[in-house]
């Protein structure tokens, strides 16, 4: 029985799901209807839908950043990349008589997409051919990023009247925002991608060990370059979603951090920046558990600036719960062979 | 105690530096250690001996407080101690050398020798003093690398030294060597062996660890022989034969040492036909000089050289894993260039480096995962090797390998050094290759698992499988190879069909090279 106490606390996911589950019982405290779903006009409504719904593109972009990570890589370009990828569709659209039609922004929007994939080949590139360090080879998008996006709408706030791309973050099918089916369906293509295939193994060994994985015929280069491209391709999508929210691309604004929320939520997950072992799962839980986080702040009356003060905390508990001393500390036996010495080794 | 030094005899006399007794430590489903002892003296030089797996390391580890103990006491100078870190274990006068030598590679030689210990002037390091003290204790080892060479730059042979200089370096009551010679050439083993023993005569307690037995009743005044984590004895070398060491580690009456003589094979000439694998003045600057050499059908090929001699070197351009600036190469005839491991995987080669931590291990992924991983990356991603193949695959290999923990979810880091080399064997013939070329593949291997892994090349080889054969240990490679190439200063000095050729012929080889250039 304790043994299976124990397995249940070792497991990768139990403190971000606690930690979930927590700050959503909070809500319920000044929100007694909290959990309460509402069925109007055949689309759902309700606190837990806004939550989803809200941190679909941090989610998409998370995802993403859950294999660079895996790789021991990074990617701080993405909060760039989606603004790039909203200045372009919206840009297209705006530009053009027909601005409305859904022929518009459905070409507007595949191109927007590509050129995120573009920069995520170059990003690749950088990484994986010319081997700069990820957190350099993706700064150069990052502060570049914005001034592209910035030439792009010319300096304005582009705005677009186009009602299928308003729907991209608005829009509801089968009762559930558009915003979350996709970051669902983002989610549960690069699960099977990753774990029904060997992917998933191939990135993990990559990760952990480059060379030995080099010499056993991984094609290290290829995954590399490839999950650099997938991040921008999540950041692309999640860039349209952020651009359709208000119908508008806002260069400077639109994305903006958004990089660092991704990596708290992968970190949060379980999926150490060191490399190797990620979780999708984790991933999902940490993002999740941001926009929670975000959400609740006001509930509680405490003003919504405050807002990264909170996440810092939340920084700070989750490198003490992966630090092995902290975890010693706060095991029950102090010598309890389950904690320290699995790190130790 | 015939052999014994008098200031072994009369250090039998004085108080044990260390004193573990009754030393229980387990990991989740493991019980690695139960109740064990182990009593070091000064001046004296304690061997302690047992199977892959047996529970050396983790001792070790229990003592210098890598690990924390479930049961057990350790009594260090006279006084119940339990160290909490590797750290407080070296402040304590305990200096080690683990068997994963974890060094900084991207360090000087002289940095790594002296880190944490840094020669100061007026706060701040002096890195003149530093290179000329790192300088004089390589010296002392015989060791002939510059101090101030990047550690990275240096094969592993040499990497493993250094981490030995730094130990001895340090003015330790007891020094801790796990496994300080597994790829070491007879030459530098003489010259640590050297060291030990006027570090012994100074009264320092030394405790080796090797699965060398020449070596153990060579240098060692007594040991202590573990089993399945359990304590079986502990002898006086000069009172102990091979035998009953052998029977000890074992547990059985096994004719283990008969089967390592039996896997002596008779060796044939197969260099008929057109050859698998063909180079033509083969080189790169600076790590080998044009190699022509010729590889057949079902033969093995054992080289031999001395460390820096560029047999590994000469393995890493054969296999892609390094590109050749010159020099051509054939396999079945046709012109082939390798310019990556995956190309040469391809052709049906493979390669297991004798650097078994950072080329070979991927620590955090399973056993399953690590022997398969060559497999799947050349079958591409899009297509997992089926689950059921997968495990059938698995546990052949860790039952005809003898693998410990017989788990295929065990994580690789938690194997013990011999058995994380069995699984990488593992993870190349899975692959089925038509040439196996094996750097040091039985390092760190104990002697019943090395008979084994011998017969295993011998099969193969019968099979039709062609074999590159490296090991620092002639006598290894003699017993294996059809045909021998020597190299030396990074040259092949010499080829020849292993018939009667002895390890002194070998040594005369390398050696006659150096008469002749001077
Ligand atoms: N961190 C760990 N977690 C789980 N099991 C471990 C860990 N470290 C060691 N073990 C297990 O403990 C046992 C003893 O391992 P140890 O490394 O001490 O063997 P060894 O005698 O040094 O063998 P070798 O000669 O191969 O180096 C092995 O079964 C090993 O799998
Ligand atoms: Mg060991």
């Amino acid at each position: 029985m304790r043994d299976l106490g124990l397995r249940f606390v070792r497991h990768n996911l139990f403190w971000p799901t606690l930690a979930l589950v927590l700050l959503l019982l909070l809500n319920l405290t000044k929100t007694p209807d909290f959990f309460s779903l509402r069925l109007q006009d055949g689309h759902l409504y309700g606190s837990l839908i806004d939550i989803l719904r809200n941190s679909a593109p941090t989610l998409l972009i998370a995802l993403g950043m859950t294999l660079v990570i895996a790789t021991r890589g990074i990617d701080l370009s993405v909060g760039a990349v989606a603004a790039i990828s909203g200045a372009v569709a919206c840009t297209y659209m705006a530009g053009s008589p027909d601005e409305s039609t859904a022929g518009r922004a459905v070409i507007g929007m595949t191109m927007a997409v590509a050129v995120a994939v573009l920069l995520g080949v170059w990003n690749g590139f950088l990484v994986s051919v010319l081997g700069i360090q990820p957190i350099i080879a993706t700064l150069v998008l990052m502060t570049a990023g914005r001034g592209l996006a910035m030439l792009i709408t010319d300096g304005q706030i582009t705005t677009v009247n186009n009602s299928l791309f308003a729907k991209v973050s608005t829009g509801f099918v089968l009762g559930l925002p558009i915003a979350i089916l996709i970051a669902l369906a983002v989610f549960a293509i690069t699960a099977v991608l990753t774990r029904r295939t060997a992917l998933g193994m191939l990135i993990e060994a990559v990760g952990i060990n480059p060379e030995a994985s080099r010499l056993a015929g991984v094609r290290a280069r290829t995954i590399t370059w490839t999950v650099y491209v997938f991040v921008a391709f999540c950041a692309g999508i999640a860039g349209l979603m952020i651009a359709s929210n208000t119908s508008a691309a806002d260069a400077n604004a639109a994305g903006l951090f958004i990089e660092l929320d991704a990596i708290l939520a992968v970190v949060i997950g379980g999926t150490s920046l060191a490399g190797g072992r990620f979780s999708l799962t984790g991933t999902l839980i940490g993002a999740m558990f941001i926009q929670t986080l975000a959400t609740t702040i006001p509930t509680m009356g405490i003003p919504a600036e405050t807002n990264y003060l909170f996440k810092a905390v939340v920084v700070i508990v989750v490198c003490l719960l992966q630090s092995p001393k902290a975890r010693a500390v706060l095991s029950v036996r102090r010598s309890s062979p389950l904690l320290t010495k699995g790190s130790a080794a | 105690m015939i052999q014994m030094t008098a200031e072994a005899a009369e250090a039998t006399r004085t108080e044990p530096v260390v004193q573990m007794s009754g030393v229980s430590v387990s990991f989740p489903g493991v019980k690695a250690l139960q109740s064990v002892g182990l009593t070091l003296r000064p001046g004296e030089v304690h061997a302690l001996m047992g199977e892959n797996g047996a529970g050396k390391s983790t001792l070790i580890k229990a003592l210098t407080g890598v690990y924390s103990i479930d049961e057990g006491t350790i009594i260090v100078g006279g006084e119940p101690r339990t160290f909490h870190s590797p750290a407080e274990s070296q402040a304590a006068g305990i200096s080690t050398v683990y068997q994963e030598v974890n060094l900084c590679t991207n360090l000087t030689v002289a940095e790594n020798m002296l880190l944490g210990r840094e020669p100061r002037s007026f706060g701040r390091i002096d890195t003149r003093a530093m290179n000329r003290r790192a300088g004089e204790t390589l010296t002392r080892l015989g060791l002939d690398i510059d101090p101030k060479s990047q550690l990275g730059t240096h094969p592993i042979a040499i990497q493993q030294l250094v981490a030995i200089a730094r130990a001895v370096d340090i003015d330790a009551e007891l020094l801790i060597l796990d496994e300080p010679t597994s790829s070491l050439d007879a030459d530098e083993v003489a010259k640590l062996f050297e060291v030990m023993r006027t570090l012994r005569a100074e009264g320092v307690a030394i405790v080796f660890v090797s699965h060398f037995l020449e070596q153990v009743f060579a240098i060692s005044d007594r040991m202590t022989v573990l089993r399945n984590g359990q304590f079986v004895g502990e002898y006086l070398t000069a009172e102990t034969t091979q035998l009953q060491l052998v029977q000890a580690m074992i547990g059985r009456e096994l004719e283990t040492l008969e089967k390592i003589e039996q896997a002596a094979e008779e060796h044939t000439v197969k260099t008929q036909g057109a050859p698998l694998m063909e180079v033509i003045d083969l080189g790169r600057k600076g790590s080998v000089e044009s190699v022509d050499l010729q590889l057949f059908e079902g033969e093995v090929i054992g080289i031999a050289g001395l460390l820096g001699s560029g047999r590994t070197e000469l393995a890493r351009l054969l296999f892609g894993a390094d590109t050749p600036d010159h020099g051509d190469m054939r396999m079945r005839s046709k012109g082939t260039k390798l310019r990556t491991p995956r190309q040469a995987i391809d052709h049906k080669i493979a390669f297991s480096s004798e650097n078994r931590r950072s080329e070979g291990v991927i620590a955090d992924l399973s056993i399953a995962d690590n022997m398969v991983l060559a497999m799947q990356a050349s079958r591409g991603w899009l297509r997992p090797i089926p689950a059921r193949t997968k495990d059938r695959l698995v546990r052949k290999y860790i039952e005809a390998l003898d693998i410990r923990p017989a788990d295929p979810n065990a994580l690789m880091r938690n194997l013990s050094g011999g058995n994380q080399q069995k699984v990488l064997l593992a993870r190349w013939l899975i692959t089925e290759p038509e040439l196996l070329i094996l750097d040091e593949p039985t390092r760190g291997i104990d002697i019943g698992a090395k008979a084994q892994i011998q017969q295993l090349v011998a099969d193969l080889s019968k099979d039709g499988m062609s074999v590159v054969f490296i090991s620092a240990e002639l006598e290894e490679v003699l017993r294996l190879s059809d045909r021998l190439v020597v190299m030396r200063d990074r040259r092949k000095i010499d080829e020849r069909a292993n018939e009667d050729v002895t390890v002194s012929d070998v040594l005369e080889i390398i050696a006659g090279e150096v008469r002749n250039d001077a």
